[in-house]
């Protein structure tokens, strides 16, 4: 099983069990998890998001070789994000980037989310975009972080050949189907809604989704069974399980 | 054993409540979930007239109709409509097959409003369960937080009621009703966040922890997701999927000599 959102570090506003690496890899492995794909929770709020990305790629290479695999957090916002980005890519050897528009402070219809996914794609990289991190209606008050509308991202990706988006926390997103059509994937971390991944791989197709647990902050038992509820065939539920992340890595 | 506390019609295919409930059925089957507590029709009405609470507690009634073994019904109330209220709370549950009874948002449960309604409810025995949030952008103007159904409770020491959801945001609910002892805490209709449930056994102990799901608006697989991923021990689990609830429905089903 490849699960396509987890994050290391510390959640800003609470202790999370699992919150360090060597024990969220145990419990990962413990659930049958055999590749996990993460961001770092620094990543929200730090403004030295190189010194974030070497600690997210020392710590994957230090915890779990070749069972981590570090998705660099990069903002646009920042001053010189590019070197991030380069260095995400040649000197960590990333597959991905993981985006906080929200936390950042940018929206997908801005120029720089365009120049940030056309770079990314020239480098190779997997880009997810977490549409947020947990409800609205439980966030402390003094930080505000509204969902990312993904409306935009359709125009965005039509300017940009090539690219490979993942959508992360995603729930019931309106344009659902012109995104996946556009070959964007859907994780199921807060899908909600009783079979709500069917529903989802029934609009968007079950190659676009991608299992995705948001572990620590999230019980991982919730995803896993989200894929029981659902109900689907066999090779679809293994397919949003494993393939479907392989493939896109590949 | 899992008995679920908090389900809905509404976000379930069908086009009549039988329909619906049938859906409902299917998805417990494939969760292991033995029992669904069921109140509020739809669509969702934030302060529904008489004539709205009479249909919504008739679509419930409808959907039990050849559930009983499985599935309970919790009449819709409004403390707004007082008297209508303690009428329809005879028709369903006196008089009717119904064993407790739900608060949504209509109007904040400090009201005095509420008192004979909980007092007609607590003669029966019958479940209270008052809807709660702290949302950070704020509550609706009749939406209760849980300090508000604290002060219920305190009001009515004698009557065991249920904080709906912790108010959502969980560390602060918890806290607030932590020491009125016959407040019970529902998991439901919020995010699986981890710690919530692992909070609520330390500060409350595990006979006050009630699952729910809130389905069809949430998925059973997130919100069992709360007590089948916490860290707590296996009696505390059995407790909170089934026993507790089990335990404070006891006597209104004796008393209706149902068997479930």
């Amino acid at each position: 099983m490849i699960d396509s959102n987890v994050s290391l570090e510390r959640w800003p506003f609470r202790h999370v069990a699992g919150d360090d690496p060597a024990s969220l890899v145990a419990r990962l492995r413990q659930r049958g998890v055999t590749q996990a794909w993460a961001g770092s929770f620094d990543g929200l709020l730090h403004r030295d998001l190189s010194a974030v990305n070497a600690r997210l790629a020392a710590a994957c290479r230090r915890f779990g070789p070749g069972f981590l695999a570090p998705f660099g957090s990069i903002n646009p916002m920042l001053p010189d994000w590019q070197e991030d980005l380069r260095r995400c890519r040649e000197h960590h050897q990333m597959r991905g980037i993981r985006l906080h528009p929200n936390y950042h402070g940018y929206t997908l219809a801005d120029p720089v989310f365009g120049e940030l996914l056309a770079a990314a794609t020239r480098q190779g990289l997997l880009v997810e975009i977490a549409l947020a991190m947990e409800d609205e209606r439980t966030q402390h008050p003094l930080l505000h972080a509204p969902p990312v509308n993904p409306a935009p991202l359709a125009d965005a990706l039509s300017r940009t050949p090539g690219a490979r988006v993942v959508l992360l926390n995603g729930n019931r997103v309106a344009n659902a189907r012109q995104l996946a059509a556009l070959g964007v994937h859907f994780d199921i971390a807060m899908v909600e809604g009783v079979g709500g991944v069917a529903r989802l791989a029934g609009e968007v197709s079950p190659e676009r989704v991608l299992f995705g647990s948001h572990s620590p902050f999230f019980y991982f038992e919730s995803a896993a069974l989200k894929i029981q509820e659902a109900g689907l065939p066999e090779a679809q539920a293994r397919a949003i399980q494993e393939g479907n992340a392989r493939a896109l890595l590949a | 054993m899992i008995w679920d506390l908090h389900c809905h019609l509404g976000g379930f295919d069908g086009r009549t409540p039988e329909e619906k409930m049938a859906e409902m059925i299917r998805y417990a089957d494939r969760m292991g979930v033995d029992r669904l507590c069921v109140f509020m029709g739809y669509p969702f009405d934030a302060n529904p007239s008489p004539e709205t609470l009479r249909a919504q507690n008739d679509q419930v009634l409808q959907a039990l109709t050849h559930w009983h073994h499985r599935a309970v019904g919790f009449v819709y109330l409004n403390p707004n409509h007082v008297q209508f209220s303690l009428d329809e709370f005879n028709r369903c549950v006196r008089d009717g097959p119904m064993v407790g009874v739900k608060l949504w948002v209509a109007r904040r449960a400090s009201a005095a409003e509420l008192d004979p309604l909980i007092e007609r409810a607590a003669a029966l025995q019958a479940v209270i369960f008052q809807h709660t949030w702290f949302k950070t952008g704020g509550n609706l103007p009749g939406e209760s937080t849980p300090l508000d159904v604290a002060a219920l409770a305190r009001r009515h020491p004698s009557a065991p009621m249920i904080c709906g959801h912790t108010g959502g945001n969980w560390e602060l609910g918890v806290r607030t009703i932590r020491g009125v002892k016959n407040l019970y805490a529902d998991l439901a209709g919020s995010d699986p966040t981890a710690g919530f449930t692992e909070m609520a056994v330390r500060e409350l102990g595990a006979e006050r922890v009630i699952y729910g799901s809130d389905v069809g608006g949430r998925s059973f697989a997130s919100q069992l997701a709360k007590v089948a991923g916490a860290e707590i021990p296996e009696a505390a689990r059995r407790l909170i999927l089934g026993e507790n609830l089990r335990r404070l429905m006891q006597p209104i089903l004796q008393a209706k000599g149902v068997r479930l």
